[in-house]
């Protein structure tokens, strides 16, 4: 798959060697996963882990197999009136099982090759635990070979771009605000040819 | 069609001296970039390693092989260079048509079907995609895209499978000379990848000596210098006549013709390159290959070359 696509990783030396740690990347494209996933040597495959919503994920078997058996997901639910249990709660126990989460904090993947606003469930967890890691990625050219609402993936060459952890969680309006300005810069890295 | 075949002792002896001469070449590298780690210069040799690895263990193996090998060059140029043009969403099954466009162009090769070989891409293919286009209903930036796709397809497809099609294409029987699709292919690479060589180090040795600072494409290329393709172009067509001596069988004058006129097209395949990434304001077309850049970067020459060896050769010889 990876001949098919194509990919450039830059810095991979900065992705946490153990968990618990948070990969925090921009999403435009189901491809996303599977990129972050290829980044870790396949020892390490079962410790990580994508946040994805539980509704969309679980919505039929043939996903739910893909999603739970295949990925290996932390289902949450995106909406509190479905919830079963606490999301958060969920994340702090793989957390504390010493897993590397991935965290879509745009929590859609929205226009291809756009970025949304970031929902703040980052800064929250990054909070808690303000000892753990938390890594920007910067993701380009996965929301061309799939996008949303597509099925068949058209090769494209894919930019990965791996940042410095973020330093100070000390409001939550900080933390995003850090977290943008990281992906921005890394995203000025990218020659990204028009594209709509 | 055979699937694995003996080189003849002609092709064998070449590649082993390639072999020699690289490893020779990478021992000067290493010495000279001694405790620097990181160094292009040596990324650059170790990927020459791999391409002639490759190269070589197609050879061994046989026509599909090469073929197979040639068809995935074409995929990553052609997956590179439309990734770094500007391209619609809504071409985005147009794009999946133009990738099928590889394994029939190569598949043309294999069954030696030379008539629908030459017009499959500048006939069918220009005809087929613009009509794929045109029922996605998007008008806007229509011509933009289906010219970049086209000419990419052209440069990458197209041209590249002239090289693989000298393996086996030339018909045989009706051959003036021996069978000798593999050394052909060897030559015509060996003096494509030399003559950049050659261009390069002449440019460094002579650059401004005789024509001072007339630049030969100062707004393509500022690099280069007259210096350095008049001297490429002597050393090519004198290594083509050396080559030929045990190599291939063109009479010398023939072979000394060639080096200059491969040498030139050689030039223009790396200005052509330039110029378009110029206009896209990159500097190289992508990194698979650590030292040279992107694929584009390193067959930009052959692009020229290839077609121009094949049809110079068809009609002297064939």
């Amino acid at each position: 798959m990876f001949l098919w696509v194509g990919m450039n990783v830059r810095n991979t030396e900065l992705l946490p060697k153990q968990g618990p740690a948070l990969i925090a990347a921009n999403h435009n494209s189901h491809m996303d996963t599977l990129a972050l996933l290829s980044l870790f040597p396949i020892k390490q495959l079962k410790q990580v882990r994508a946040v994805a919503a539980a509704d969309y994920f679980l919505a039929n078997p043939i996903m739910r197999f893909i999603a739970l058996e295949l990925i290996g997901i932390l289902p949450i639910e995106r909406t509190p009136k479905d919830r079963t249990s606490d999301p958060v709660s969920k994340i702090n126990e793989a957390l504390d099982a010493g897993q590397i989460l991935i965290f879509f904090p745009e929590g859609t993947r929205g226009d291809p090759e756009q970025l949304s606003r970031f929902k703040k469930g980052l800064a929250r967890l990054a909070e808690l635990r303000p000892q753990m890691p938390v890594i920007p990625v910067f993701l380009y050219g996965f929301g061309k070979v799939l996008p949303k609402g597509s099925f068949l993936p058209v090769p494209f060459f894919c930019d990965v771009f791996v940042g410095e952890a973020l330093s100070s969680f000390e409001t939550r309006s900080k933390t995003m605000a850090e977290f943008e300005s990281s992906l921005e810069a890394l995203s000025s890295r990218v020659s990204a040819p028009d594209w709509q | 069609m055979n699937i694995a075949s003996d080189l003849s002792p002609a092709l064998t002896s070449t590649i082993v001296t390639l072999w020699f001469a690289l490893a020779a070449v990478s021992l000067f590298v290493y010495l000279k970039t001694k405790g620097q780690s990181g160094s292009e210069l040596r990324a650059r040799t170790i990927t020459w390693w791999v391409i002639l690895g490759l190269i070589t263990i197609v050879l061994l193996l046989g026509t599909i092989a090469t073929l197979i090998l040639f068809g995935l060059i074409s995929f990553l140029a052609l997956k590179e260079y439309l990734s770094m043009i500007p391209t619609r969403r809504a071409d985005r099954s147009v794009l999946l048509w133009a990738y099928l466009a590889i394994p029939v162009q190569y598949y043309l090769i294999a069954i030696q079907w030379y008539g629908v070989f030459i017009i499959f891409v500048p006939v069918y293919l220009f005809l087929f995609l613009p009509a794929v286009m045109v029922l996605r209903g998007e008008t806007e930036g229509f011509l933009r895209a289906a010219g970049t796709l086209h000419w990419g397809i052209m440069l990458c497809v197209f041209a590249i499978s002239h090289a693989a099609y000298l393996l086996e294409g030339l018909p045989a029987e009706t051959n003036a000379l021996r069978s000798v699709g593999g050394e052909l292919l060897v030559f015509l690479l060996v003096i494509t990848a030399m003559n950049d060589v050659l261009q390069y180090t002449s440019g460094k040795l002579f650059g401004r000596r005789l024509f001072g600072d007339r630049k030969l494409a100062p707004s393509v290329s500022p690099n280069k210098t007259w210096e350095g393709f008049l001297g490429g172009l002597i050393g090519t067509a004198i290594l083509a006549v050396v080559l030929n001596i045990f190599l291939t069988p063109f009479s010398w004058q023939h072979a000394l013709v060639l080096g200059a006129i491969l040498s030139t097209a050689g030039l223009f395949g790396d200005l052509v390159m330039s110029a378009l990434k110029r206009d896209l304001g990159l500097k190289d077309t992508g990194n698979v290959l650590p030292g040279h850049g992107g694929i584009l970067d390193r067959i930009d020459s052959l692009i020229f070359t290839a077609p121009l060896f094949v049809h110079l050769v068809r009609y002297m010889y064939f």
